[in-house]
């Protein structure tokens, strides 16, 4: 009967391992200072209870040594815990080179996923095994948090910003995704599955699915929303209509720093560009005049994110 | 209140003192209803706030019966989601704000500041009792949140969901616990103001009973961390009646402002629930070992390291919202840090019991449970100020049965445990003793039974605040409602024969527990002004030691011998 019933999570991705030991130790640790303790007291009590031959409590004002040793030995293990547990977390959140991105924006009560390719799903994920994935996490509306307990992690899903979780799964399998930040009514029905799938099973599963990838929506929204009436795309661009680009140069300085008006510098990525389409008052590339109107309310998160990813894709020099 | 009649023909047998006639008391030197609801007495509005917080924590305790019902299964068969998400809100919002944050300070707080401390009343006794009906007023608004549709957002209340997506009584909630907080703050100052001021004289800080110490430094972040709280829920308020651009992105917010605003008091608030509990704990288990608390000082400023330490480690709560990797790291640090001082009181504990004279009476029963379930909740609280072990542990029911084993396996512990402690005291009448320590097994078994399985299904992976859940945590859910009736059974019982022992109970003398203390030198029930004369204390708390058991600070009945020095 019991093997029914699993006691714990499915390890399925590269840090549950590491996650695991770290935990069973604590649960070891936990273990042994409450057999320690309640061994302690209970020894104590059976021991010194009030007994009717006339034995008196012995006062003991206390003991130096004793407070040194029991605060000392407290302050090492945990001073080792955070050792353990920081130097994990630090190896945790460094993203494999070679991950590939995947954009998931959280809404009341759904998760809307979308491939590198452009393949978009509904509450489910399927990622191919063996494969670090860089996801980027937005909200519509209320703060969210994808949790994949078989992959131990989890990242809130804020609106207003971008939030990035990766992780590499190791076991073929199906496994649950749920929403764990409480967003409302429909909270418990947030939940969806995540498919880890061999390599040439996950492509059959692309390409049986239709969808551009999110640079080429991007680009196509781009050109729709006349993006390229102001800024240039391409370094070779001087004029456009006639007179100096209005806005600047996009391409090649995606993870560049750029100079902003009246001093200071702005790392150019996912949330700068996000800002600058939404509050583009916020840093103004050094130069130019504050011209851009706000796209607020005119572009959803979707959007967006394809509009970075296509921006992302300009290569060249400036 | 209404015990309180029966009460008037009750002469406590003070020995030979009060042979005589009825003897007058705190609880009958006056019947009328204004005798109560006008009283300064700090002793009555002690027993007014046992009869609130009672109250709030069967309301509360009702919505955690539904909760557990509805729970026991996977699918929605008792309430559908909508109810659910607003009985675990208005669970969280009454137990917190309305039972265990005023429960210990306000009612054995009370009750035992001025007493202990050798003095007639709490430096602003009119205070005191405003500070009542400021409780009052925020209670009464949150049964109006209940009857008339409740609140959905969790008692953390985050942002955007609470300022512009939720259509519950919000902005109602929100004046509730905006107002109660003052009734905090004033208890707070009150009990700075006469722990300062109002010691009798002889009564250094080091002669303080730790239950004092451990009540000054919860009045101490009840000062300073309440106003932070009224003016994030004011915040919250502003930006849903006027939208007011504070935490909501789309009118230019952050919402994980209002996260660090929230916690920033109530984290240290885990802290004002804690503390007084251990004071209590501190005072029991030395009177049933008859001896002095070991360590004293140590056991005394680890309370003011962990109200500290509480101010500086409420980061911790926000690990997984993409707050920076170094701000993580010193949240952590600092949070675990707070675990020393913990241990530091449990080892100290533990050592009392060593060469004592133990009694295994009801109030050490429970003494000896929060003991053991403090250590598990502290213990666990250090998984989860480990960033790479709370990735996965966050929002989980791991986190649940955590801070349950905190707020509940200890604070409602220590609770119960003081309140049999001095409940002799407050009303000079003994409860059956068998019934006590039968109740306080069965809290202890129903405790465990309730929220153990809880950290299993959280590691499992299953997420808090969910209505219906998937079939693989069904077991350790089903285990856990079953554990949840015999806890419901194990509080039940108290509020019974504590109810009868006011009339029937055993009649007692100043001190059945022969313990030290002020308090177990004046009459049981006290006197209004509680000492017939001016206090001067000689000797060290917990005096254990000396004999006789009476008669050295003042004298039994009296203190007529005691010499002013005012």
């Amino acid at each position: 009967m019991w093997k029914d019933i699993p006691l714990v999570p499915e390890n399925a991705s590269t840090i549950a391992t590491q996650v695991d030991l770290l935990y069973w130790f604590l649960v070891a640790l936990t273990v042994f200072f409450v057999v320690l303790i309640g061994a302690v007291v209970v020894g104590l009590v059976a021991y010194y209870k009030k007994r009717d031959d006339g034995r008196k409590a012995v006062q003991i004002e206390g003991s130096t040594a004793l407070e040194l040793i029991w605060t000392g030995l407290p302050l090492l293990i945990v001073v080792g815990l955070f050792a353990w547990g920081t130097s994990l977390y630090v190896a945790m959140q460094k993203v494999p080179a070679d991950a590939v991105d995947m954009y998931v924006v959280g809404k009341q009560w759904m998760w809307k996923a979308q491939h590198p390719t452009g393949v978009r799903e509904i509450q489910d994920l399927h990622v191919p095994v063996g494969q670090a994935v860089r996801v980027t996490l937005t909200s519509e509306d209320v703060i969210h948090s994808y949790f994949i307990p078989a992959f131990r992690t989890k990242q809130d899903v804020v609106p207003g910003r971008y939030t990035q979780m990766w992780f590499e799964p190791t076991k073929i399998g199906t496994y649950d995704i749920f929403c764990a930040e409480y967003c409302g009514t429909g909270h418990s029905a947030m939940i969806g599955k995540v498919t880890v799938m061999e390599r040439e099973a996950y492509e059959r599963w692309l390409s049986g699915s239709t969808g551009e990838p999110p640079e080429v929506a991007g680009r196509n929204l781009f050109e729709s929303m006349r993006c390229g009436s102001c800024h240039p795309v391409d370094a070779a661009v001087k004029e456009i209509g006639g007179a100096p680009p209005r806005g600047p140069l996009l391409a090649g300085l995606f993870g560049k720093e750029v100079d902003l008006q009246g001093g200071g510098k702005a790392l150019m990525n996912d949330e700068y560009i996000r800002e600058s389409i939404l509050k583009p008052q916020a840093k103004i590339v050094a130069n130019y005049e504050p011209v851009m109107p706000s796209y607020e309310g005119q572009l959803g998160e979707e959007q967006i994110l394809q509009l970075a990813a296509y921006i992302k894709s300009l290569k060249g020099s400036p | 209140m209404t015990g309180s009649t029966d009460m008037g023909s009750m002469a406590t047998t003070t020995g030979h003192a009060a042979a005589e006639a009825p003897r007058e008391t705190y609880l009958t030197n006056g019947y009328g209803w204004k005798s109560w609801f006008l009283t300064v007495d700090h002793k009555r509005i002690a027993i007014l706030y046992l009869i609130s917080v009672t109250f709030f924590f069967l309301i509360g305790g009702l919505f955690a019966v539904l909760m557990r019902l509805e729970l026991a299964t996977p699918r929605a068969d008792v309430v559908d989601a909508e109810t659910y998400n607003r009985l675990f809100t208005m669970h969280g919002v009454v137990m917190i704000f309305f039972f265990l944050v005023p429960s210990i300070p306000a009612v054995l707080g009370n009750f035992l500041v001025p007493i202990m401390i050798g003095a007639r009343d709490l430096a602003f006794p009119k205070i005191n009792l405003l500070s009542w009906y400021i409780y009052v007023v925020g209670g009464i608004f949150t049964l109006i949140v209940a009857v008339s549709g409740g609140v959905d957002t969790g008692w953390t209340f985050y942002t955007p969901y609470s300022s512009t997506y939720s259509n519950s009584q919000v902005a109602l909630t929100a004046v509730g616990v905006f107002i109660t907080g003052f009734s905090s703050i004033l208890t707070g100052l009150n009990f700075i103001v006469t722990i300062h001021k109002m010691r009798a004289p002889g009564l250094t800080w080091f002669r303080l009973p730790l239950f004092i110490w451990a009540q000054y430094a919860t009045a101490l972040i009840m000062v300073l961390g309440t106003p932070v709280l009224a003016t994030t829920i004011f915040l919250v308020a502003l930006e849903r009646i006027f939208r007011i651009g504070i935490f909501d992105p789309t009118i230019g917010g952050d919402p994980v402002l209002f996260q660090h605003l929230f916690w920033f008091y109530s984290h240290p608030a885990v802290y004002i629930m804690i503390l007084p509990g251990m004071g209590v704990i501190s005072e029991v288990i030395s009177a049933f070992s008859k001896k002095r608390v070991f360590g004293y000082s140590f056991v005394a400023f680890s309370s003011l390291a962990i109200a500290i330490l509480g101010f500086m480690v409420w980061g911790h709560h926000m690990f997984t919202t993409g707050q920076s990797v170094y701000a993580s790291m010193v949240f952590s640090v600092l949070t675990m840090l707070v675990a020393v001082p913990s241990a530091v009181k449990v080892f100290n504990w533990a050592a009392t019991l060593y060469k004592g004279s133990i009694e295994l009476t009801t109030p050490m029963l429970y003494a000896l449970a929060f003991m053991g379930l403090f250590t598990i909740g502290g213990l666990t609280g250090v998984f989860l100020g480990i960033m790479a072990v709370d990735r996965h542990l966050h929002d989980t029911y791991f986190v649940v049965a955590h801070f349950h084993y905190v707020m509940v396996g200890s604070m409602v512990m220590a609770f119960l445990c003081g309140v049999h402690f001095w409940w002799p005291k407050m009303f000079g009448r003994m409860y059956p003793e068998f019934l006590g320590r039968f109740a306080a097994i069965i809290v202890f078994v129903g405790f465990n039974l309730t929220f153990l399985p809880q950290f299993v299904v959280g590691f499992q992976g299953m997420p808090r605040r969910y209505h219906v859940y998937p079939e693989e945590f069904g077991v350790m859910n089903l285990l856990s409602s079953a554990g949840a009736s015999i806890l419901g059974a194990g509080y039940i019982l108290p509020m019974f024969y504590l109810a009868w022992s006011l009339k029937w109970g055993k009649k007692v003398g100043p001190n059945p527990w022969e313990a030290k203390g002020l308090e177990w030198q004046i009459e049981s029930p006290p006197i209004t002004h509680n000492f017939h004369g001016p206090v001067r204390v000689t000797e060290e708390a917990y005096a254990y030691g000396e004999e006789p058991t009476h008669g050295h600070a003042t004298n039994t009945h009296g203190q007529k011998e005691a010499t002013s020095v005012r």
